[in-house]
């Protein structure tokens, strides 16, 4: 027992410095892998050979199912006797089915000389998109991508070029109108803003869009959209939908976080009854009971509704998104725009929105996904989405008895999309939280 | 119910430390989350429909062999449904019932003296075997007892079906299995977002105090991750109630086919039904959310 | 930061403040790797028992590393780890035995916040040490009222500022009747005036004769109490010696250069 510290000390000045060694064979390569990842504990050994178990059991059922010489043949009686021929089992896969109607599964009964049409429609999607999702692009080109819907709906639809047209013009007019009077009173620019685009579109668009085509015939061929079919009809639904519902979802969410009483209760009353009934309910009530609720005579086509219901069903869901976006940007940012004098729409324009949706395009991208997913329960009501097409293929006697090519084909379909906009949204998530940093 | 054991184990799955299990998870989360639950439940429907033998598969030939047997000369699934034994109740089953629920009283009874003795005397009894014990070991000696109150009614082969037994129409099960293992892929995430979401100084600072990866899993993380699993749990079986109404694809007669379908048909009142569905399925919605909100109020954590 | 800081302002109390010749842990050719990076390099240590070290050195070090080996959070490669005799391995028994005798404070405190003070420095005592619930309590108690917070047991960590957070986590630590605390940047995430409380939490108990490793930047506190300042650079020890000696006459190149950073201005 020493009293005074210093006595047990070694001095020790370490004069050259070590060089970095590589880790001992056992800890580093492929030893190390299967170790750490594999063989960890005897517990983990189990695991390892019993999940090589189970994937060796699923490929060795489904590997020789997939593997099968059938692309070109032309139904699946053929297929029978073919695979049969080789000695094979009828346990494969006829893919003749798919080389046979993959178009009608992309496009339904869309007319198959304006196939390049919805192709267009796409690729101009996607272009206009851009901007919003990765924000790297110069800002002329969200004009553009303003325009997109009435590219869209023209291409797809067809018939004179006027009416859309002249919607957009209505559009214009209710922005005119809103920066016109904004000065003037708040309350009285958002009323002009909705009522004069709608007075626009009720009484003149048709008028004006029935001379125009007379005078000057611009257009494509109308395509009615009982032809829309497959996967065209999903995607067209899908983002026909969100697109319309994103004003929506926001009214509704800064309805929601208004101080105004009455506007909070109709939202939150608003967005918990259709959040809280299936859309299958919703699709139902559009081909039912629309008619119940639209002014007497007027009578539009199921699509319509259907986007329409779908439209309302994911604006209550986008303006829950929305919500918890304008709940996220810090308290600071309100109280600074406040303090520089700046009134309720213009804090909310230019200063709290463009941060809350920044933050809730992730959120906003799965709700799309949903709903992307969601579109397949259209084939209820009598649309021919691609599960609806997968019956109506069965009917031919060609393919009759047919399942599970047209069920894997419509499944990748939507894993690719669906997967796709999910490593999307995640990427955001990861660059929005590195921004934040 | 099967989805949150599906989800919880899977979300635990999707952490361990194996490499081969992990992918495996990511591949069945990934798998249903991005394929539309309808194909899932029409795909599921269709693989017990065309890929199941029919009764008569299981009909034992001349040469001794069947197309098709069933598990345990108890259970078989056909294209007709899923056939399991029925119970059989006797005189006594009530008491056997009674003692069943006694037992599983008395294991928890057990666990909670466990935890009294621990903390009373320091002495750690062991919970998980006896707790399981107290809860089997009276039943099945009553079960003799009682000279077996409860007999099985197997399904047997009769005719060109079968007989005897409860019969599980395939609709059912079809979207019994879609839904669970749609909702368990969802809630897996779900799970390993709350287990991730407890900060790594959690467990090392339980492990520091020389706490086993076991208990710290039990008395440090679990605990708080659920804090974070409640909420989007709440809106996973929300959606899972809504989506039940899916039970239309396969021709399962639930309340929206019962009540939107037949009713409808029979009535031609459409906006009435359309209404009552509605409000059906909004007080399912707002019941399940009011007893969520009471559970997590419960779990909440005390902050500044 | 300078020298003069945070330096206790009252008189330190050397008379437990002993080392004897028992041997508390010995570190013998250790190496660590994280992937292919090789972060400790070579580390002979022994400590004996009563001995206050404090170890410091730029941050990607290894110093962190180095004492979280000490209880395993890190498993090391090569080398070997002796902690009062029970070598450190794969072997679950012997980490549970250490890890019962070594304490350790983080310097996020890691506090379970889903529990009160009192059942966090109940926790282990219960499920570890097999101590009936009332006795823990009273240690527990009485731990934190020689960390001065007695009157906060029933509320939760979140109601706590960091430094009674941090205090708490070393009351915690002693309920388990450590012979050793380990300390990792206890004071790094604190507000200046905390620091003090924290620091002379534990003065207090090295002049209880605590064995003590401490990873800190405090070096007022390092003059005041250590018998022993090690300096890593590199993943190596670089330079150790008595407090006075390396504050005044540092000799490798690295020590004057980290020295003349953290204490000049």
């Amino acid at each position: 027992m020493s009293d005074t510290d210093s006595e047990v000390i070694s001095f020790f000045v370490r004069e050259k410095m070590l060089e970095e060694q590589e880790p001992p064979l056992t800890e580093r390569g492929a030893v190390k892998w299967l170790r750490e990842n594999l063989f960890s504990s005897w517990l983990n050994g189990l695991l390892t050979i019993v999940s090589l178990y189970v994937i060796w059991y699923i490929l060795s059922g489904i590997v020789p199912w997939l593997w099968s010489p059938t692309w070109s043949l032309g139904s699946l009686s053929e297929c029978r006797e073919v695979l049969t021929g080789l000695g094979e089992t009828t346990h494969q896969a006829c893919w003749g089915v798919i080389r046979d109607r993959w178009q009608q599964l992309l496009f339904g009964f869309y007319p198959s000389d304006a196939y390049w049409r919805p192709t267009l429609a796409l690729v101009i999607l996607l272009a206009g998109l851009a901007p919003v999702l990765f924000g790297s692009i110069p800002r002329w080109f969200l004009l553009f991508s303003a325009a997109t819907p009435f590219v869209l709906f023209l291409l797809l639809w067809g018939g004179p070029i006027w009416t859309p047209l002249l919607v957009g013009v209505g559009l214009v007019l209710g922005v005119v109108a809103f920066r016109y009077l904004v000065g003037v009173n708040q309350i009285v620019a958002v009323l002009a803003a909705i009522i004069v685009p709608v007075l626009f579109w009720l009484f003149l668009v048709e008028p004006i869009a029935f001379e125009l085509t007379y005078t000057a015939p611009i257009g494509l061929e109308f395509i009615p959209s009982k032809d829309f079919g497959g996967f065209m009809l999903s995607v067209v639904i899908g983002v026909a939908a969100i697109i319309l519902s994103l004003p929506l979802g926001i009214m509704l969410a800064l309805g929601r976080a208004s101080d105004l009483f009455i506007v909070t209760k109709l939202s939150v009353i608003f967005i918990e009854i259709i959040r809280g009934v299936p859309l299958i309910v919703w699709l139902f009530t559009a081909s039912l009971l629309l008619n119940y609720f639209l002014p007497p005579g007027t009578s539009f086509d199921l699509t319509l509704r259907v986007i329409i219901m779908v439209t309302l069903f994911s604006a209550a869901y986008i303006a829950e998104v929305v919500r918890g976006g304008l709940a996220a940007v810090p308290k600071g940012q309100y109280e600074g725009a406040d303090s520089l004098g700046l009134s309720y729409w213009q804090s909310m324009q230019l200063i709290v929105l463009p941060q809350a949706l920044k933050i809730s395009i992730p959120g906003i991208v799965n709700t799309f996904i949903g709903l992307f997913k969601d579109t397949t329960l259209v084939v209820f009501i009598g649309l021919l989405d691609p599960l609806g097409l997968t019956s109506a293929i069965r009917a031919s006697t060609d393919w009759n008895g047919i399942y599970w090519e047209l069920y894997v084909f419509i499944g990748v379909l939507f894993f690719i999309a669906c997967y796709g906009m999910g490593r999307y949204s995640l990427w955001l998530e990861t660059k929005l939280q590195r921004e934040n940093r | 119910m099967l989805a949150t054991i599906l989800g919880v184990i899977g979300g635990v799955l999707r952490l361990s430390k194996n490499w081969i299990v992990r992918k495996l998870m990511a591949v069945y989360v990934e798998g249903f989350r991005n394929v539309p639950l309808l194909l899932w439940i029409v795909a599921i429907y269709a693989l017990m429909t065309e890929g199941t033998p029919q009764p008569r598969d299981f009909r034992v030939a001349e040469d001794g062999t069947a197309a098709a047997s069933m598990i345990f000369d108890a259970f078989a699934i056909t294209n007709r449904g899923v056939y399991i034994p029925a119970p059989v109740w006797g005189p006594n089953a009530v008491f056997l019932l009674a003692i069943f629920v006694l037992s599983i009283v008395g294991a928890f009874v057990y666990r909670s003296y466990a935890k009294k003795v621990l903390f009373d005397t320091g002495r750690l009894l062991p919970m998980v075997w006896p707790a399981l014990l107290i809860a089997i070991v009276p039943t099945i000696l009553m079960y003799f007892i009682l000279g077996r109150p409860i007999g099985l009614d197997y399904p047997e082969l009769g005719g060109f079906n079968f007989q005897g037994g409860t019969q599980i129409s395939n609709p059912l099960t079809a979207l019994w299995l879609a839904l669970s293992l749609y909702t368990g892929a969802f809630i897996t995430e779900i799970v390993r977002a709350g287990i991730l979401s407890v900060s790594k100084g959690q467990s090392e600072a339980s492990f520091a105090l020389g706490m086993r990866p076991n208990r710290t899993m039990n008395l440090v993380i679990l605990p708080q991750a659920l804090r974070v699993i409640i909420p989007p749990m709440t809106s996973q079986y929300l959606n899972l109630s809504k989506n039940s109404s899916l039970a239309i694809a396969v021709g399962y007669p639930d309340v929206r086919a019962t009540l939107g379908g037949i009713t409808l048909n029979q009535t031609g009142r459409a906006l009435e039904c359309m209404l009552l569905l509605g409000l059906f399925y909004l007080g399912l919605s707002l019941i399940i959310s009011f007893l969520m909100n009471i559970y997590n109020n419960s779990k909440k954590l005390q902050e500044r | 930061m300078s020298v003069t800081e945070n330096i206790p302002t009252r008189q330190i109390d050397r008379s437990q403040m002993k080392v004897s010749d028992e041997i508390a842990i010995e570190i013998t050719g250790m190496n660590k790797w994280f992937g292919t990076f090789h972060v400790l390099r070579d580390i002979n240590l022994t400590v004996q028992r009563g001995e206050r070290i404090v170890v410091c050195g730029p941050s990607g070090s290894g110093k962190s590393t180095l004492i979280r080996c000490i209880n395993r959070l890190e498993e090391h490669q090569k080398g070997t780890i002796m902690v009062d005799g029970t070598e450190l391995s794969s072997d679950l028994k012997n980490i549970d035995k250490i890890r019962s005798e070594v304490g350790m404070c983080f310097q996020h405190f890691n506090l379970f916040p889903h529990l009160t003070i009192l059942e966090n420095c109940t926790l282990a005592p219960i499920w570890v040490r097999k101590t009936p619930k009332k006795e823990a309590e009273e240690t527990a108690m009485k731990f934190l009222e020689k960390v001065k917070i007695p009157e906060q047991a029933n509320k939760y960590p979140g109601q706590l500022s960091g430094g009674q957070q941090q205090r708490v986590a070393i009351a915690r630590s002693l309920c388990m009747k450590p012979r050793i605390m380990l300390f990792d940047e206890p004071t790094s995430a604190l507000d200046p005036e905390m620091i003090k409380e924290v620091l002379d939490t534990m003065i207090e108990l090295a002049e209880e004769g605590m064995t003590m490793i401490c990873v800190t930047h405090e070096m007022g506190f390092a003059q005041a109490v250590a018998n022993r300042v090690i300096f890593m650079d590199q993943g190596q020890i670089v330079e150790q010696n008595e407090p006075k000696e390396f504050f005044n006459n540092p000799k490798s190149e690295r020590t004057k250069l980290f020295l003349s950073q953290i204490l000049g201005h």
